[in-house]
């Protein structure tokens, strides 16, 4: 870990509460992001992993709470606003474009960095055409980060499970986010790719200094790649922490004991 | 002729960004265009062109128009007819009352109009979607054909909303002949589809289909749900707009509201589903395998000597068109276009296919 330097707090969320009807999600939450750092967030099922990453960008708006991002503070966060905010995430369930190619799903993740409009679009020669090559290099640049030159044009729908999550985050990381939100990256990998995985997060963050956000069943991953974790359980926050204190925290053991993991 | 990419390295993003990336294909559309714009007016008979080549050519814009729509945005439309009626009686009424208008801008202006009927009749998809969207674009087909006939200013006072178009002018030449009207339906066919080739391959189009595909992530990643379904309403609605022009100006010369019905709707929907969702060409092999399959048959048997009833021929033909309706639904969603496509990828690895 060389050049590593983690810098002060660049995501705040405050007391976020989320019911669905009477399904309280998440209940009274606060936990920071630093600049920088890997955060996981770790819980059993059900423990509002996934709705918290949908409050983060927007998905989900809270019932109460408050989200200070980027030196503002608001109540919550508009999709299209995060995205342009640098907010970047890859999905539980795979969320790619099925009927695209591997090259085009990841060339939507440089969409809000186009110029032109469609008109410019249809016409094609000229400033249309430089943008989409402009756009095509950083594309490679990311192919070629996450070893996926061979499936370039490959459909995304034949591609095994394995390199269709390595799709959905060469998709994120064209954006060129500060903050990427990863759920469950490795879910349902091999050991083999899930090294694969732990090693691009890694160098994502190091090469980078992306800030991640992660959520991950696997303990050992965790306590390898994140700098601090926070647990919940219920749609509570029941331990926030370095991974070690968080590991021997009786609450966090309890928790994990009443689940089968 | 092999056919296949061995040996054609790109060695720039800017080659491998063409239209056509092989070689072959690039042959094989210029030599379609060849014959298009240069054999064809010289050698087709005026009915081969006026019964034939025209309608085809206009039915395949149409078809164009509704691919944008359905098969890259993926928002269902029953209201394609519509939309050519608005172009139909738009470009009437703009020669009509704007003395010494050019007619391509005309048209162009009568595409305009339909765009912004798109929109306003796109405004529900940003709230329901499949079989209610469908429904809704179902009460814009009849709407805007009532509207046709009921309010008279639209067709100029005629009874029952017929107009007879204009002749066709362009800087002085006037388009009577059919070679001279199949030349320039070819050249605005030709001009919009390689526009809407280059359009679905740039941004716009990944913004369809990413909303088509799965519209929660394309939000996230940044498409404006709102503005990526309502410019797809628009350019779609733009494409069935002068087709519709097209189809009253180059090819029937005389037409009415009811000539725009759900029928025809659903004709057009039928094609990109047999020529293939989301792909350009397959809008032009859906479009003349509809339209000439009732011919086609009508020789077969013609040829064959075998008697049939009308009644029974026609039905037929329906029972035809509902067979590989299914067919390409729940085969290969993708159509004509896709088949074609998976026998090129075998023969570009053929004979060796390990
Ligand atoms: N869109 C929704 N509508 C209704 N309830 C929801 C919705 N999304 C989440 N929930 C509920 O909120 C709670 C938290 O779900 P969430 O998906 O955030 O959990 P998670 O920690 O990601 O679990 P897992 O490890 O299984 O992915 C669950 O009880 C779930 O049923
Ligand atoms: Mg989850």
């Amino acid at each position: 870990m060389s050049e590593r330097t983690i810098g002060g707090v660049i995501l705040d969320l405050r007391n976020i509460s989320l019911s669905f009807g009477g399904v309280k999600a998440l209940t009274d939450i606060s936990f920071d992001v630093r600049e920088g750092e890997v955060r996981a967030i770790i819980g059993p099922n059900g423990a509002g992993k996934s709705s918290m990453l949908n409050v983060i960008n927007g998905v989900y708006r809270p019932q109460q709470g408050q989200i200070a991002f980027h030196g503002k503070t608001r109540h919550d966060m508009d999709t299209h606003e995060a995205a342009a905010q640098g907010i970047a995430r890859t999905f539980q369930n795979i969320a790619l474009f099925k009927g695209m190619s591997v090259l085009d799903n990841i060339m939507t993740g440089r969409n809000l960095k186009i110029k032109t409009n469609f008109l410019q679009q249809a016409i094609w020669w000229g400033p249309a055409r430089r943008e989409e090559i402009e756009q095509r290099r950083k594309v490679e640049e990311v192919i070629d980060f996450l070893e996926i030159q061979h499936i370039r044009k490959t459909p995304v729908g034949r591609l095994p499970y394995g390199l269709q999550k390595r799709v959905e985050l060469a998709r994120a990381l064209a954006a060129e986010p500060k903050i990427l939100l990863l759920d469950e990256p490795m879910a349902g990998m091999n050991v083999e790719e899930k090294q694969d995985m732990c090693r691009f997060i890694l160098d994502v963050n190091e090469q980078f200094g992306t800030t991640v956000v992660l959520i991950e069943h696997d303990m050992g991953v965790v306590m390898d790649l994140s700098d601090r974790v926070v647990v919940l359980d219920y749609g509570r926050k029941i331990a926030d922490g370095l991974p070690d204190e968080v590991r021997g925290n009786p609450e966090v053991i309890s928790a994990y004991l009443g689940q089968a993991h | 002729m092999f056919y296949r990419e061995a040996g054609q390295y790109k060695t720039s993003y800017a080659d491998d960004g063409q239209i056509f990336p092989i070689r072959q294909d690039r042959y094989a559309i210029a030599v379609l265009l060849l014959v298009a714009f240069v054999v064809v007016p010289f050698t087709a008979s005026a009915y081969l062109l006026s019964g034939i080549l025209i309608p085809c050519l206009i039915i395949s814009l149409a078809a164009l128009g509704l691919n944008i729509l359905t098969g890259y945005a993926g928002q269902l439309s029953l209201g394609t007819a519509a939309f050519m009626a608005v172009g139909a009686f738009a470009s009437y009424n703009f020669v009509l009352r704007i003395p010494g208008i050019p007619l391509l801008l005309a048209f162009a202006l009568a595409g305009m109009v339909a765009a912004f009927v798109g929109i306003i009749f796109g405004l529900p998809s940003l709230r329901v979607r499949g079989f209610y969207l469908a429904a809704s674009t179902l009460a814009t087909q009849f709407f805007i054909v009532w509207c046709l006939t009921k309010f008279s200013w639209l067709s100029n006072n005629s009874s029952s909303g017929i107009i007879t178009a204009q002749p066709m002018q362009i800087l002085g030449y006037t388009f009577s002949s059919p070679a001279s009207k199949y030349l320039l339906v070819l050249s605005i066919v030709a001009v919009m589809a390689l526009a809407l080739k280059n359009l679905v391959r740039s941004n716009t189009g990944r913004a369809w289909m990413a909303i088509r595909d799965m519209d929660m992530a394309a939000e996230v990643i940044g498409f404006p749900p709102m503005r990526t379904k309502l410019l797809a309403f628009a350019v779609s609605s733009f494409y069935c707009g002068v087709a519709g022009a097209l189809y009253a100006y180059a090819f029937l010369g005389t037409v009415e509201p009811d000539g725009f019905s759900l029928d025809l709707s659903f004709r057009v929907l039928f094609m990109i589903i047999i020529g293939g969702l989301g792909s350009i060409s397959g809008s032009f092999i859906g479009a003349g395998f509809v339209f000439l399959m009732p011919i086609a048959l009508n020789m077969f048997f013609g040829a064959t000597g075998i008697h049939m009833p009308e009644s029974v021929k026609s039905n037929l033909e329906q029972m035809i068109f509902g067979g590989l309706i299914i067919f390409f639904l729940i085969v290969e969603p993708h159509g004509l276009a896709r088949l074609w496509q998976i026998t090129k990828e075998k023969l570009r690895i053929w004979p060796f296919p390990h």
